[in-house]
């Protein structure tokens, strides 16, 4: 186990996973969990029962205004006006060339408030850009130090979540929908309220709880109480949502690429004005060389992130993100790749210099998820 | 947690001599650090080694690293059991998880190996 390093943020759950011995590591500024148990149990886990994670690292930020619905629709690329109260979006904030600020899920609380998630490492990038583009007479907060955020994913969710908020609605949740349910704990003041999205990074039925930092431990423990509900560590948060093919800010996308070329054009709006729009339609019109895509290898043997690609003993590109898939039990992982070349099927060589691996094409999922 | 009767490096293999034979794995406090095990590239039989020459690689669901051979030989078993279930070596890393065997050219090169309480005294130092 890691020495801690007063140098990293603490999340409001560190004292648990110390307790419960996780091996820790730093993960954009903060000491985290990267696993309890082992990563591939963890994961197995969370796909058949129900896994328990700390996501407090991730930022919130609040927007209130008269036109904050205006902004935020020339700032990210799905559509914000259509939106309906309680529902959630996934987008991207582009820079004016555009190149994938961040990924983030967008929650329309009503038509003058609106709550942001955006990763941890992108923070205050983010939160300078949103400032520079919001009207006067808007607010911006961050409330991340404020606010803790939990996951819990797997078949099991839905009854543990409907049970801990006696709330039996919750269990039909729709995706990408939130509520607030009642909280009373013993560490926060009367009428706490906890925000419950249906949604997650892992493909498994789930949801994202949002809560005052003072409740954490407690919501914590709540939910360990359960049956069925273990931790599962940044190790396994990793595996999981690679095979689902889901991007993870910082490698498989960034400021280099546009969400066309990550092959994440269905989280864009091209009906609306935003940001970063005239590069996406000048790509749409003239093309562009490599994209996005999954690849599965032969066997056991997994590709790495910076692994070259190559075809016909050319390079064709690069890997992005790579893993062993403790569900099909052979490396996975997301590659750019010559657009001719990213075809079902197409047999790839992947090598670091050292080692050949073989592999193919193949577009995320690379599970089948009900 | 280190054998007795066996030899360690300082990058956490293990050495077991019978006779001239030397057989190979990794130690507990190997496997932890790696993590679950899930593929290992075995050395072919026959292939000659110099000691601390990289025979094997390990990989674990985040990354791989080099193994190191102890002696200086020749490659005359591997341990095939760990193609399908490399997991062997976090089971059972000083036993079951053997990976290969070797016929050392120079028995003599394990003296400049620590034994058991010296590795103990080395993973102790490493905790600090």
């Amino acid at each position: 186990m890691s020495t801690s390093n007063h140098d990293f943020k603490k999340t409001p759950l560190y004292n648990k996973h110390v307790e419960a011995r996780a091996r820790m590591m730093a993960f954009s500024g903060w000491e985290m969990p990267v696993q309890y148990t082992g990563i591939i149990e963890e994961h197995l886990h969370a796909r058949s029962k129900a896994g328990l994670f700390d996501i407090c690292h991730m930022g919130e930020f609040f927007l209130k205004g008269p036109s904050v619905e205006e902004n935020l629709d020339k700032l990210v690329t799905c559509g914000i006006k259509g939106m309906n109260r309680g529902k959630c979006r996934y987008g991207f904030l582009l820079k004016e060339n555009g190149g994938i600020i961040d990924d983030l899920v967008v929650f329309k609380i009503s038509r003058e408030e609106y709550m942001l998630v955006v990763n941890a490492g992108t923070l205050e990038k983010d939160a300078k850009w949103i400032r520079e583009h919001l009207s006067p007479g808007n607010e911006f907060s961050d409330k991340s130090s404020n606010i803790a955020k939990i996951d819990l994913q797997g078949p099991l969710s839905p009854k543990i979540v409907s049970s801990l908020f006696d709330r039996p609605e919750l269990e039909n949740l729709k995706r990408f929908s939130f509520t607030h349910v009642d909280w009373d704990g013993t560490k926060c003041p009367k009428g706490t309220k906890i925000m419950v999205s249906a949604t997650g990074y892992t493909g498994e039925k789930g949801y994202e709880f949002f809560l005052a930092v003072q409740a954490a431990e407690e919501v914590w423990d709540a939910l360990l109480g359960f049956d069925g509900v273990k931790p599962v560590g940044l190790g396994a948060r990793d595996t999981l949502r690679l095979e689902m093919g889901y991007s993870l800010y910082g490698h498989d996308i960034d400021e280099g690429h546009t969400p066309l070329e990550a092959n994440l054009g269905r989280f864009v709006d091209m009906k609306k004005a935003f940001i970063g729009k005239e590069r996406l339609l000048r790509q749409q019109e003239e093309g562009f060389s490599r994209i996005l895509t999954g690849f599965v290898c032969e066997g056991r043997r997994s590709a790495r992130e910076h692994y070259s690609v190559t075809a016909d003993n050319a390079k064709a590109g690069e890997v992005t993100s790579g893993v062993f898939s403790p569900c099909l039990k052979k490396g996975i992982g997301l590659c750019y790749i010559d657009r001719k070349l990213a075809i079902e099927g197409r047999e790839i060589t992947i090598t670091d210099g050292r080692v050949e691996i073989r592999a193919r094409i193949k577009k995320p999922p690379f599970i089948q998820k009900g | 947690m280190a054998p007795k009767e066996l030899k360690y490096t300082k990058e956490h293999e293990w050495v077991r001599l019978e006779g001239g034979r030397a057989t190979v794995g990794i130690t507990f406090y190997a496997q932890v650090q790696l993590g679950d095990i899930t593929f290992v590239e075995l050395p072919k039989k026959e292939r000659k080694v110099k000691q601390s020459e990289s025979i094997a690689v390990v990989e674990s669901v985040k990354a791989a690293s080099d193994v190191y051979s102890p002696v200086s030989g020749k490659v005359i078993e591997v341990n095939d059991t760990l193609l399908d279930a490399p997991e062997t070596i976090n089971k059972s890393p000083f036993d079951e998880g053997w990976i290969c065997r070797i016929s050392a050219s120079d028995p003599g090169e394990a003296e400049s190996l620590m034994d058991a309480a010296s590795y103990e005294n080395y993973l102790k130092e490493l905790g600090k």
